[in-house]
């Protein structure tokens, strides 16, 4: 079922009979080629380009709960490539570039807006690394432009400029990046996964990881066995768990980020806008709803729910920010599972079982990662080489000290991203 | 969320900060390998469920507490001194 305004003006004279559910409910093989556990952004994503990409179509994802029901269903929308780091930059730079194709290649309107992203700066030293920063994404070919305290105002004018405390200096524009529509990201590959025969098996969780003689032979499900070549696992905040079934222990801390969203409102602010001095980020839905978050609440959580301790902060970084905010109401806020690495940085790698590939590590920057990680973690499965944009997300990275990419700057240990 | 200090009695979270697994309290010995290290640094169990990480009473008396509590509740079963109620 392909969709297109034709077939919207047809539907619409025919009384909406037509239309279909966007993927089948198969039951669960006794076998597959591949067992993709997580079924999540990046799950279906590495589904999909399995298929796609690998013509790999014996493909099973399994997910414990319902299709997208994780962190992909529970962020703040944000995409970007505006990282500084050799690692990260080639890959979010890849992953933009999927960002920017998606929608034709997934005949799926995923909503994407690229209404620019600004990341402000209050000090002489902000200045200096954001013009670093706008660097050294320029020489990776993506767009950045460092705006004074004038072109800043032009663009937004409804911060306050007036504040003595955070005196705004200026801001870096990376045009490129901006928002989508979360849920629609994880429904497009999906649909598109399933399109070209991959099982989508929802209310399936994996109790356990079949290893023998240090291969992977499979996984134990709650809707049965399911024997597997290769396995990959992709499911975020609860990577410490499944990996536990291969007995593996990772080098992951979960945390939870809150996020918070007003009720609807006419469209004021154009932009994603972050504030510099403090964590605080927020864009306007299509719906009206200001979208909003802060840091983690910087302990082991899988509360999927905040301390308000946090959301207080963020509400006084809005309010410092953009103090017309004031007038409007939040409608609720919700948490995310994190799952924090030591330097701040993903991981896609192969572990030390023959067939079972690891993907993980995502801390707060999982969801304008979603193209990108499938399309490498596919490549990863399919060829049993790394993908050159995601070549440095090794795991062992922590355990010799080489390639890690700390792009805080804080230290490569758990608790300071 | 509230935290009992054992010098302090109970206080408002916001006078915590939050360091990781307890189990970082127990070091290598001197002689351990560089993996052994490694592992110690950088692999957590990162359990959903009970667990005991360590806190800084730093808007306090400076104590290290080992909490033991809930991460999917955040129940709080007991909090101790580091190095046990005797140090002094």
């Amino acid at each position: 079922m392909r969709f297109s305004g034709w077939r919207i003006v047809r539907e619409g004279l025919t009384g909406n009979r037509g239309w279909r559910p966007h993927w089948r409910t198969p039951d669960p093989k006794p076998e597959y080629d591949i067992v993709i556990i997580g079924g999540g952004g990046h799950g279906l994503a590495t589904a999909f380009y399995l298929a796609k990409e690998h013509g790999l179509l014996n493909v099973a994802v399994l997910e414990k709960g319902y299709l997208g029901g994780g962190n992909v269903g529970r962020n703040t929308t944000i995409v970007r490539a505006n990282y500084n780091l050799p690692g990260n930059s080639e890959f979010y730079s890849h992953s933009l570039k999927l960002w920017e194709g998606m929608e034709q290649e997934l005949n799926f309107n995923t909503m994407m807006s690229q209404r620019g992203v600004l990341n402000l700066f209050h000090s002489d030293g902000q200045r200096d690394y954001a013009a670093r920063r706008g660097n050294s994404m320029r020489l990776q070919g993506d767009d950045a432009e460092l705006l004074d305290r004038e072109q800043v105002r032009a663009m937004v004018p409804y911060l306050d400029f007036d504040t003595a405390r955070f005196p705004i200096y200026g801001g870096l524009f990376h045009a490129r990046g901006g928002t989508a529509r979360h849920d629609a990201v994880a429904w497009g590959y999906a649909r598109g996964a399933d399109a070209r025969g991959v099982d989508l098996i929802q209310n399936c969780e994996v109790t356990g990881i079949d290893i023998a003689g240090g291969r992977v032979q499979g996984v134990q499900t709650t809707r049965g066995a399911i024997r597997a070549r290769k396995v990959g696992i992709v499911v975020a905040g609860r990577s410490s768990q499944v990996a536990a079934l291969a007995g593996m222990r990772l080098p992951i801390e979960s945390h939870v980020l809150q996020a918070f969203v007003t009720e609807g409102l006419k469209p004021c602010i154009d932009h994603v806008v972050t504030f510099g001095m403090g964590h605080f980020y927020i864009s306007q839905s299509d719906k009206g709803g200001l979208v909003f978050g802060g840091d983690l609440d910087f302990y082991a959580s899988y509360a999927a729910r905040g301390n308000l301790p946090m959301a207080e902060h963020v509400m006084e970084a809005a309010m410092t920010l953009m103090p017309m905010i004031g007038k409007a109401r939040v409608l609720r806020s919700w948490g995310g599972i994190m799952d924090m690495s030591p330097d701040g940085s993903p991981i896609i790698d192969r572990t030390g079982i023959e067939g079972l590939y690891l993907n993980c590590g995502w801390c707060y920057g999982g969801f304008k990662a979603v193209p990108g990680s499938g399309f490498s973690f596919a490549h990863l499965i399919a060829t049993d080489r790394p993908h050159a944009p995601a070549a440095r997300f090794r795991l062992d990275r922590f355990a010799t000290g080489r390639g890690l990419m700390d792009e805080e700057g804080t230290g490569a240990q758990h608790n300071l991203h | 969320m509230r935290l009992s200090c054992p010098l302090c009695g109970e206080r408002d979270r916001r006078e915590f900060t939050y360091q990781g697994a307890a189990a970082m309290v127990d070091r290598p010995a001197p002689g351990a390998t560089t993996e052994q290290w490694s592992d110690w640094l950088h692999l957590r169990d990162n359990p959903a469920g009970r667990t005991r990480d360590l806190w800084y009473h730093e808007a306090g008396c400076g104590a290290w507490l080992v909490v033991e509590r809930d991460t999917v509740t955040h129940e709080i079963f007991g909090t101790a001194l580091v190095g046990g109620d005797h140090a002094d």
